[in-house]
Protein backbone atom coordinates (compact mmCIF):
# COMPACT_ATOMS: atom_id res chain seq x y z
CA UNK A 1 0.00 0.00 0.00
CA UNK A 2 2.77 2.46 0.80
CA UNK A 3 4.91 1.51 -2.18
CA UNK A 4 4.07 3.04 -5.51
CA UNK A 5 4.02 6.56 -6.88
CA UNK A 6 5.79 8.76 -4.37
CA UNK A 7 5.10 12.24 -5.55
CA UNK A 8 1.35 12.19 -6.20
CA UNK A 9 0.75 9.57 -3.61
CA UNK A 10 -1.04 10.84 -0.58
CA UNK A 11 -2.95 8.38 1.53
CA UNK A 12 -5.71 8.75 4.11
CA UNK A 13 -4.74 7.58 7.58
CA UNK A 14 -6.26 7.83 11.03
CA UNK A 15 -4.54 9.72 13.86
CA UNK A 16 -4.20 7.29 16.74
CA UNK A 17 -1.89 9.18 19.11
CA UNK A 18 -0.42 12.66 19.40
CA UNK A 19 3.33 12.70 20.15
CA UNK A 20 4.34 14.90 23.05
CA UNK A 21 6.44 17.77 21.68
CA UNK A 22 8.61 18.02 24.79
CA UNK A 23 10.18 14.57 24.36
CA UNK A 24 11.46 15.24 20.90
CA UNK A 25 12.05 18.99 20.61
CA UNK A 26 15.74 18.47 19.93
CA UNK A 27 14.89 16.53 16.82
CA UNK A 28 11.52 17.94 15.84
CA UNK A 29 12.07 21.64 16.53
CA UNK A 30 8.75 21.63 18.40
CA UNK A 31 6.79 20.82 15.24
CA UNK A 32 3.64 18.82 16.05
CA UNK A 33 3.74 15.08 15.25
CA UNK A 34 1.28 12.22 15.59
CA UNK A 35 1.17 8.49 15.01
CA UNK A 36 -1.09 7.78 12.04
CA UNK A 37 -2.49 4.38 11.13
CA UNK A 38 -2.79 3.19 7.52
CA UNK A 39 -4.42 -0.21 7.76
CA UNK A 40 -1.85 -2.34 9.61
CA UNK A 41 1.00 0.17 9.21
CA UNK A 42 1.67 3.06 11.58
CA UNK A 43 3.83 6.07 10.72
CA UNK A 44 4.89 9.24 12.49
CA UNK A 45 3.44 12.18 10.61
CA UNK A 46 4.01 15.92 10.96
CA UNK A 47 0.80 17.86 11.62
CA UNK A 48 2.26 21.33 11.06
CA UNK A 49 -0.14 21.94 8.16
CA UNK A 50 -3.22 20.47 9.90
CA UNK A 51 -3.02 22.09 13.35
CA UNK A 52 -6.71 21.44 13.99
CA UNK A 53 -6.38 17.66 13.50
CA UNK A 54 -6.72 15.46 16.56
CA UNK A 55 -6.93 11.81 17.63
CA UNK A 56 -9.55 9.93 15.64
CA UNK A 57 -9.42 12.29 12.65
CA UNK A 58 -8.46 11.08 9.20
CA UNK A 59 -5.76 13.05 7.43
CA UNK A 60 -4.32 12.95 3.91
CA UNK A 61 -0.60 12.20 4.29
CA UNK A 62 2.14 12.97 1.75
CA UNK A 63 5.89 12.48 2.28
CA UNK A 64 5.55 12.49 6.05
CA UNK A 65 3.15 15.44 6.35
CA UNK A 66 -0.59 15.68 6.84
CA UNK A 67 -1.66 18.08 4.07
CA UNK A 68 -5.40 18.17 4.75
CA UNK A 69 -7.98 16.68 7.05
CA UNK A 70 -10.12 14.22 5.14
CA UNK A 71 -13.68 15.48 4.94
CA UNK A 72 -15.57 12.38 6.06
CA UNK A 73 -18.96 13.92 5.31
CA UNK A 74 -17.90 14.69 1.74
CA UNK A 75 -16.67 11.11 1.34
CA UNK A 76 -19.94 9.80 2.70
CA UNK A 77 -21.97 11.97 0.32
CA UNK A 78 -20.04 10.69 -2.68
CA UNK A 79 -20.42 7.05 -1.67
CA UNK A 80 -24.08 7.29 -0.64
CA UNK A 81 -24.92 8.65 -4.07
CA UNK A 82 -23.76 5.39 -5.55
CA UNK A 83 -25.11 2.93 -2.97
CA UNK A 84 -22.99 0.58 -0.97
CA UNK A 85 -21.45 -2.67 -2.14
CA UNK A 86 -18.50 -4.54 -0.60
CA UNK A 87 -15.50 -5.83 -2.55
CA UNK A 88 -12.72 -4.52 -4.72
CA UNK A 89 -12.35 -4.12 -8.46
CA UNK A 90 -10.40 -6.99 -10.06
CA UNK A 91 -7.06 -5.56 -11.14
CA UNK A 92 -5.32 -6.27 -14.42
CA UNK A 93 -2.39 -8.60 -13.76
CA UNK A 94 1.00 -6.92 -14.01
CA UNK A 95 2.85 -7.47 -17.30
CA UNK A 96 5.83 -9.86 -17.39
CA UNK B 1 -8.40 0.68 4.48
CA UNK B 2 -11.21 3.04 5.15
CA UNK B 3 -11.68 5.71 2.46
CA UNK B 4 -9.61 3.70 -0.01
CA UNK B 5 -11.47 0.41 -0.60
CA UNK B 6 -14.85 2.08 -0.99
CA UNK B 7 -13.45 4.05 -3.92
CA UNK B 8 -12.42 0.79 -5.61
CA UNK B 9 -15.84 -0.84 -5.28
CA UNK B 10 -16.75 -2.54 -8.58
CA UNK B 11 -20.50 -2.00 -8.29
CA UNK B 12 -20.20 1.75 -7.85
CA UNK B 13 -17.65 1.84 -10.65
CA UNK B 14 -20.05 -0.01 -12.96
CA UNK B 15 -22.83 2.45 -12.21
CA UNK B 16 -20.65 5.41 -13.08
CA UNK B 17 -19.30 3.70 -16.22
CA UNK B 18 -22.90 3.11 -17.33
CA UNK B 19 -23.78 6.75 -16.71
CA UNK B 20 -20.66 7.82 -18.60
CA UNK B 21 -21.56 5.70 -21.63
CA UNK B 22 -25.05 7.21 -21.63
CA UNK B 23 -23.71 10.75 -21.36
CA UNK B 24 -21.16 10.45 -24.16
CA UNK B 25 -22.67 11.01 -27.63
CA UNK B 26 -19.63 12.45 -29.41
CA UNK B 27 -15.86 11.82 -29.44
CA UNK B 28 -13.88 13.72 -26.81
CA UNK B 29 -10.26 13.85 -25.68
CA UNK B 30 -9.58 14.33 -22.00
CA UNK B 31 -6.21 14.69 -20.29
CA UNK B 32 -5.54 13.38 -16.83
CA UNK B 33 -2.70 15.55 -15.58
CA UNK B 34 -1.17 13.43 -12.88
CA UNK B 35 1.01 10.35 -13.24
CA UNK B 36 -0.67 8.77 -10.25
CA UNK B 37 -3.95 9.00 -12.15
CA UNK B 38 -2.32 7.44 -15.22
CA UNK B 39 -1.23 4.52 -13.08
CA UNK B 40 -4.72 3.99 -11.73
CA UNK B 41 -6.10 4.05 -15.27
CA UNK B 42 -3.59 1.43 -16.40
CA UNK B 43 -3.79 -0.71 -13.27
CA UNK B 44 -7.58 -0.97 -13.23
CA UNK B 45 -7.97 -1.05 -17.04
CA UNK B 46 -10.24 1.97 -16.90
CA UNK B 47 -9.89 2.61 -20.63
CA UNK B 48 -11.69 -0.69 -21.17
CA UNK B 49 -14.68 0.73 -19.28
CA UNK B 50 -14.93 3.88 -21.37
CA UNK B 51 -17.24 4.53 -24.31
CA UNK B 52 -15.42 4.16 -27.62
CA UNK B 53 -15.32 7.85 -28.48
CA UNK B 54 -13.73 8.96 -25.20
CA UNK B 55 -9.97 9.19 -25.53
CA UNK B 56 -7.56 9.72 -22.65
CA UNK B 57 -4.39 11.70 -23.22
CA UNK B 58 -1.81 11.18 -20.49
CA UNK B 59 -0.41 14.37 -19.04
CA UNK B 60 3.10 15.34 -17.95
CA UNK B 61 2.26 14.98 -14.28
CA UNK B 62 5.33 13.00 -13.38
CA UNK B 63 7.79 15.19 -11.46
CA UNK B 64 10.64 12.73 -11.94
CA UNK B 65 9.98 12.70 -15.70
CA UNK B 66 10.02 16.50 -16.03
CA UNK B 67 13.13 17.14 -13.93
CA UNK B 68 15.61 18.68 -16.38
CA UNK B 69 18.62 16.64 -17.40
CA UNK B 70 20.97 19.38 -16.13
CA UNK B 71 19.43 19.06 -12.66
CA UNK B 72 19.87 15.28 -12.77
CA UNK B 73 23.50 15.87 -13.77
CA UNK B 74 23.88 18.26 -10.82
CA UNK B 75 22.52 15.54 -8.51
CA UNK B 76 25.15 13.16 -9.85
CA UNK B 77 27.87 15.76 -9.30
CA UNK B 78 26.71 16.27 -5.71
CA UNK B 79 26.50 12.53 -5.10
CA UNK B 80 30.16 12.19 -6.10
CA UNK B 81 31.32 15.21 -4.08
CA UNK B 82 33.42 14.25 -1.04
CA UNK B 83 31.66 15.00 2.23
CA UNK B 84 28.21 15.27 0.64
CA UNK B 85 25.24 13.04 1.43
CA UNK B 86 22.59 13.25 -1.30
CA UNK B 87 19.12 12.35 -0.03
CA UNK B 88 16.46 11.52 -2.61
CA UNK B 89 13.09 9.93 -3.13
CA UNK B 90 13.62 6.43 -4.49
CA UNK B 91 12.19 7.17 -7.94
CA UNK B 92 15.06 9.45 -8.91
CA UNK B 93 17.78 6.89 -8.33
CA UNK B 94 17.32 5.07 -11.63
CA UNK B 95 16.78 7.98 -14.00
CA UNK B 96 19.52 7.69 -16.59
CA UNK B 97 21.83 10.70 -16.73
CA UNK B 98 25.04 11.69 -18.50
CA UNK B 99 27.17 9.51 -16.20
CA UNK B 100 24.72 6.72 -15.50
CA UNK B 101 22.20 7.02 -12.71
CA UNK B 102 22.43 7.81 -9.01
CA UNK B 103 22.72 4.11 -8.22
CA UNK B 104 25.88 4.06 -10.32
CA UNK B 105 27.17 7.10 -8.39
CA UNK B 106 26.53 5.17 -5.19
CA UNK B 107 28.33 2.12 -6.54
CA UNK B 108 31.30 4.37 -7.27
CA UNK B 109 31.44 5.50 -3.65
CA UNK B 110 28.96 8.36 -3.60
CA UNK B 111 26.78 8.66 -0.49
CA UNK B 112 23.21 8.51 -1.81
CA UNK B 113 20.38 7.81 0.63
CA UNK B 114 16.74 7.05 -0.15
CA UNK B 115 14.28 9.00 1.99
CA UNK B 116 10.51 8.95 2.22
CA UNK B 117 10.30 12.53 3.51
CA UNK B 118 12.45 15.68 3.51
CA UNK B 119 12.27 15.41 7.32
CA UNK B 120 14.41 12.26 7.02
CA UNK B 121 17.06 14.33 5.22
CA UNK B 122 17.03 16.92 8.02
CA UNK B 123 17.45 14.14 10.58
CA UNK B 124 20.47 12.86 8.65
CA UNK B 125 21.90 16.39 8.63
CA UNK B 126 21.31 16.73 12.36
CA UNK B 127 23.10 13.46 13.05
CA UNK B 128 26.08 14.17 10.78
CA UNK B 129 27.22 17.75 11.41
CA UNK B 130 30.53 17.17 9.60
CA UNK B 131 28.82 16.25 6.33
CA UNK B 132 26.94 18.41 3.84
CA UNK B 133 23.44 17.03 3.32
CA UNK B 134 21.53 17.87 0.14
CA UNK B 135 17.87 16.97 -0.30
CA UNK B 136 16.84 16.42 -3.92
CA UNK B 137 13.59 18.36 -3.81
CA UNK B 138 11.45 16.99 -6.63
CA UNK B 139 7.68 17.28 -6.83
CA UNK B 140 4.66 19.41 -7.55
CA UNK B 141 2.81 21.88 -5.37
CA UNK B 142 1.84 18.87 -3.23
CA UNK B 143 5.41 18.33 -2.11
CA UNK B 144 6.85 21.86 -1.98
CA UNK B 145 5.26 22.66 1.43
CA UNK B 146 6.97 19.64 2.95
CA UNK B 147 10.30 20.75 1.49
CA UNK B 148 9.69 24.27 2.81
CA UNK B 149 8.94 22.96 6.30
CA UNK B 150 12.15 20.92 6.22
CA UNK B 151 14.03 24.19 5.72
CA UNK B 152 12.10 25.71 8.63
CA UNK B 153 13.02 22.70 10.77
CA UNK B 154 16.69 22.97 9.78
CA UNK B 155 16.59 26.64 10.72
CA UNK B 156 15.00 25.89 14.12
CA UNK B 157 17.61 23.24 14.83
CA UNK B 158 20.41 25.64 13.86
CA UNK B 159 21.72 23.31 11.14
CA UNK B 160 24.45 24.73 8.91
CA UNK B 161 24.82 21.68 6.71
CA UNK B 162 21.41 21.29 5.00
CA UNK B 163 20.49 22.48 1.51
CA UNK B 164 18.14 21.70 -1.35
CA UNK B 165 18.62 20.76 -4.99
CA UNK B 166 15.31 22.15 -6.17
CA UNK B 167 13.21 20.71 -8.98
CA UNK B 168 9.77 21.78 -7.78
CA UNK B 169 7.33 22.53 -10.60
CA UNK B 170 3.87 24.09 -10.81
CA UNK B 171 1.10 22.39 -12.72
CA UNK B 172 -1.35 25.08 -13.97
CA UNK B 173 1.32 26.86 -16.06
CA UNK B 174 2.10 23.55 -17.79
CA UNK B 175 -1.58 23.02 -18.52
CA UNK B 176 -1.67 26.52 -20.02
CA UNK B 177 1.36 25.68 -22.19
CA UNK B 178 -0.19 22.46 -23.49
CA UNK B 179 -3.49 24.16 -24.27
CA UNK B 180 -1.69 26.93 -26.17
CA UNK B 181 0.41 24.53 -28.27
CA UNK B 182 -0.50 24.20 -31.95
CA UNK B 183 -2.24 20.90 -32.60
CA UNK B 184 -3.52 20.64 -29.04
CA UNK B 185 -6.20 17.94 -28.84
CA UNK B 186 -7.06 18.24 -25.15
CA UNK B 187 -10.68 19.31 -24.66
CA UNK B 188 -11.04 18.76 -20.92
CA UNK B 189 -8.90 18.09 -17.87
CA UNK B 190 -8.88 15.88 -14.85
CA UNK B 191 -6.89 18.16 -12.59
CA UNK B 192 -4.34 16.72 -10.17
CA UNK B 193 -6.22 16.14 -6.93
CA UNK B 194 -3.42 16.35 -4.41
CA UNK B 195 -1.92 19.43 -6.06
CA UNK B 196 -5.30 21.06 -5.47
CA UNK B 197 -5.30 19.91 -1.84
CA UNK B 198 -2.54 22.48 -1.40
CA UNK B 199 -3.37 25.10 -4.03
CA UNK B 200 -7.16 25.03 -4.02
CA UNK B 201 -8.89 25.77 -7.29
CA UNK B 202 -8.42 29.50 -7.73
CA UNK B 203 -6.00 29.26 -10.68
CA UNK B 204 -8.29 27.19 -12.84
CA UNK B 205 -11.29 29.41 -13.75
CA UNK B 206 -9.06 31.68 -15.85
CA UNK B 207 -7.63 28.70 -17.76
CA UNK B 208 -11.07 27.16 -18.25
CA UNK B 209 -12.47 30.44 -19.59
CA UNK B 210 -9.51 31.34 -21.79
CA UNK B 211 -9.37 27.95 -23.51
CA UNK B 212 -12.99 26.84 -23.10
CA UNK B 213 -12.08 23.60 -21.33
CA UNK B 214 -13.84 22.01 -18.36
CA UNK B 215 -11.42 21.34 -15.50
CA UNK B 216 -12.50 18.79 -12.90
CA UNK B 217 -10.48 18.23 -9.74
CA UNK B 218 -10.13 14.45 -9.56
CA UNK B 219 -8.74 11.91 -7.09
CA UNK B 220 -6.69 8.77 -7.59
CA UNK B 221 -8.85 5.73 -6.96
CA UNK B 222 -10.68 4.14 -9.92
CA UNK B 223 -14.05 5.48 -8.78
CA UNK B 224 -12.57 8.97 -8.51
CA UNK B 225 -11.26 8.80 -12.08
CA UNK B 226 -14.66 7.75 -13.42
CA UNK B 227 -16.49 10.43 -11.44
CA UNK B 228 -14.09 12.99 -12.84
CA UNK B 229 -14.61 11.76 -16.39
CA UNK B 230 -18.41 11.77 -15.99
CA UNK B 231 -18.30 15.40 -14.89
CA UNK B 232 -16.00 16.44 -17.75
CA UNK B 233 -18.08 14.62 -20.37
CA UNK B 234 -21.35 16.05 -19.11
CA UNK B 235 -19.83 19.52 -19.33
CA UNK B 236 -18.45 18.92 -22.82
CA UNK B 237 -21.77 17.53 -24.04
CA UNK B 238 -23.64 20.60 -22.78
CA UNK B 239 -21.05 23.12 -23.94
CA UNK B 240 -19.93 24.10 -20.45
CA UNK B 241 -16.33 24.92 -19.49
CA UNK B 242 -16.34 25.19 -15.72
CA UNK B 243 -14.16 24.23 -12.79
CA UNK B 244 -15.65 21.61 -10.50
CA UNK B 245 -14.45 19.42 -7.66
CA UNK B 246 -14.93 15.66 -7.71
CA UNK B 247 -12.43 15.11 -4.89
CA UNK B 248 -14.19 17.06 -2.15
CA UNK B 249 -13.05 14.67 0.60
CA UNK B 250 -9.47 15.89 0.09
CA UNK B 251 -9.78 19.24 -1.67
CA UNK B 252 -11.23 22.48 -0.33
CA UNK B 253 -11.67 25.43 -2.69
CA UNK B 254 -9.18 27.44 -0.63
CA UNK B 255 -6.65 24.60 -0.47
CA UNK B 256 -4.19 24.77 2.43
CA UNK B 257 -3.21 28.43 2.98
CA UNK B 258 -0.67 27.66 5.73
CA UNK B 259 1.18 25.31 3.41
CA UNK B 260 1.27 27.93 0.64
CA UNK B 261 2.48 30.58 3.09
CA UNK B 262 5.46 28.44 4.09
CA UNK B 263 6.31 27.79 0.44
CA UNK B 264 6.24 31.56 -0.19
CA UNK B 265 8.73 32.12 2.67
CA UNK B 266 11.35 29.82 1.21
CA UNK B 267 10.67 29.86 -2.55
CA UNK B 268 9.68 32.22 -5.32
CA UNK B 269 7.96 31.43 -8.61
CA UNK B 270 10.32 31.17 -11.59
CA UNK B 271 10.32 30.32 -15.27
CA UNK B 272 11.81 26.83 -15.33
CA UNK B 273 12.34 24.14 -17.94
CA UNK B 274 10.17 21.03 -17.79
CA UNK B 275 12.02 18.21 -19.43
CA UNK B 276 10.15 17.42 -22.64
CA UNK B 277 8.14 20.66 -22.67
CA UNK B 278 10.75 23.41 -22.70
CA UNK B 279 10.68 26.47 -20.48
CA UNK B 280 7.33 26.93 -18.77
CA UNK B 281 6.60 30.51 -17.70
CA UNK B 282 5.98 30.56 -13.92
CA UNK B 283 6.35 26.80 -14.14
CA UNK B 284 8.51 26.18 -11.10
CA UNK B 285 10.17 27.36 -7.93
CA UNK B 286 13.62 28.61 -6.98
CA UNK B 287 14.99 29.30 -3.51
CA UNK B 288 14.56 32.95 -2.50
CA UNK B 289 17.73 35.02 -2.21
CA UNK B 290 17.15 35.52 1.53
CA UNK B 291 17.33 31.72 1.90
CA UNK B 292 20.31 31.28 -0.45
CA UNK B 293 22.26 29.24 2.09
CA UNK B 294 19.63 26.51 1.66
CA UNK B 295 20.13 26.38 -2.11
CA UNK B 296 22.59 23.62 -3.03
CA UNK B 297 23.33 25.19 -6.40
CA UNK B 298 24.63 28.35 -4.74
CA UNK B 299 26.13 26.68 -1.67
CA UNK B 300 28.09 24.15 -3.69
CA UNK B 301 28.71 26.52 -6.62
CA UNK B 302 27.32 24.15 -9.20
CA UNK B 303 27.58 24.95 -12.87
CA UNK B 304 24.44 23.85 -14.71
CA UNK B 305 25.48 23.31 -18.33
CA UNK B 306 22.76 22.35 -20.80
CA UNK B 307 22.96 18.67 -21.71
CA UNK B 308 21.77 17.18 -25.01
CA UNK B 309 18.97 14.65 -24.82
CA UNK B 310 19.58 11.07 -25.96
CA UNK B 311 18.10 10.67 -29.43
CA UNK B 312 16.30 7.34 -29.24
CA UNK B 313 14.07 8.24 -26.31
CA UNK B 314 10.79 9.93 -27.27
CA UNK B 315 9.83 10.91 -23.74
CA UNK B 316 9.16 14.50 -24.79
CA UNK B 317 6.36 13.40 -27.11
CA UNK B 318 4.91 11.14 -24.41
CA UNK B 319 4.96 13.96 -21.86
CA UNK B 320 3.26 16.32 -24.31
CA UNK B 321 0.54 13.75 -24.90
CA UNK B 322 1.46 13.38 -28.58
CA UNK B 323 2.72 9.80 -28.38
CA UNK B 324 1.18 6.97 -26.39
CA UNK B 325 3.71 4.70 -24.68
CA UNK B 326 2.57 1.68 -26.69
CA UNK B 327 3.23 3.61 -29.91
CA UNK B 328 6.92 4.10 -29.13
CA UNK B 329 9.12 1.72 -31.14
CA UNK B 330 11.49 1.27 -28.23
CA UNK B 331 8.72 0.36 -25.75
CA UNK B 332 9.28 -3.08 -24.30
CA UNK B 333 12.28 -3.60 -26.59
CA UNK B 334 15.34 -1.40 -25.90
CA UNK B 335 13.34 0.44 -23.25
CA UNK B 336 12.08 -1.48 -20.23
CA UNK B 337 12.00 -0.69 -16.50
CA UNK B 338 15.25 -2.65 -16.15
CA UNK B 339 16.94 -0.85 -19.06
CA UNK B 340 15.15 2.51 -19.27
CA UNK B 341 15.95 5.01 -22.01
CA UNK B 342 14.21 7.82 -20.22
CA UNK B 343 12.44 8.93 -17.09
CA UNK B 344 8.84 7.94 -18.00
CA UNK B 345 9.90 4.28 -17.97
CA UNK B 346 11.72 4.69 -14.65
CA UNK B 347 9.31 6.63 -12.53
CA UNK B 348 6.46 4.96 -10.70
CA UNK B 349 4.39 7.87 -12.03
CA UNK B 350 5.68 7.69 -15.60
CA UNK B 351 3.18 6.80 -18.32
CA UNK B 352 5.57 4.32 -19.95
CA UNK B 353 6.16 2.52 -16.67
CA UNK B 354 2.41 2.34 -16.09
CA UNK B 355 1.79 0.74 -19.44
CA UNK B 356 4.72 -1.65 -19.12
CA UNK B 357 3.65 -2.81 -15.71
CA UNK B 358 -0.01 -3.27 -16.46
CA UNK B 359 -0.45 -3.43 -20.20
CA UNK B 360 2.64 -4.76 -21.91
CA UNK B 361 0.72 -7.85 -22.91
CA UNK B 362 -1.49 -5.61 -25.02
CA UNK B 363 1.33 -4.06 -27.01
CA UNK B 364 0.50 -3.53 -30.66
CA UNK B 365 2.88 -2.47 -33.39
CA UNK B 366 1.42 0.33 -35.52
Amino acid sequence: MLSGPIMCLALPGRIVEMIEAGETASTTGALPFARVEFGSITREVCLAYTPEATVGDYVIVHVGFAIQCLDEQAARRTLDLLEQQPGGLPERETGA
Amino acid sequence: MKYVESFRDPERIRRVATALAAACTRPWNVMEVCGGQTHTIARYAIDDLLPDGLGLIHGPGCPVCVTPLEVIAAAQTLARMPGVILCSFGDMLRVPGPRGDLLAARAEGGDVRVVLSPLDAVEIARGQPDRQVVFFAVGFETTAPSTAMSVELARRLGLENYSLLVAHVRVPPAMELLLSAPGNRVQGFLAAGHVCTITGTSEYPAIAARHRVPIVVTGFEPLDILLGLLDVVRQLESGRAEVSNQYARAVKPEGNPAARAMVDRVFEVADVPWRGLGVVAHGGLRVRDDHARFDAIRRHELAMPAIPEPEVCRAAEVLQGRLAPLECPAFGAECTPETPLGAPMVSTEGACAAYHRYRSGARERP
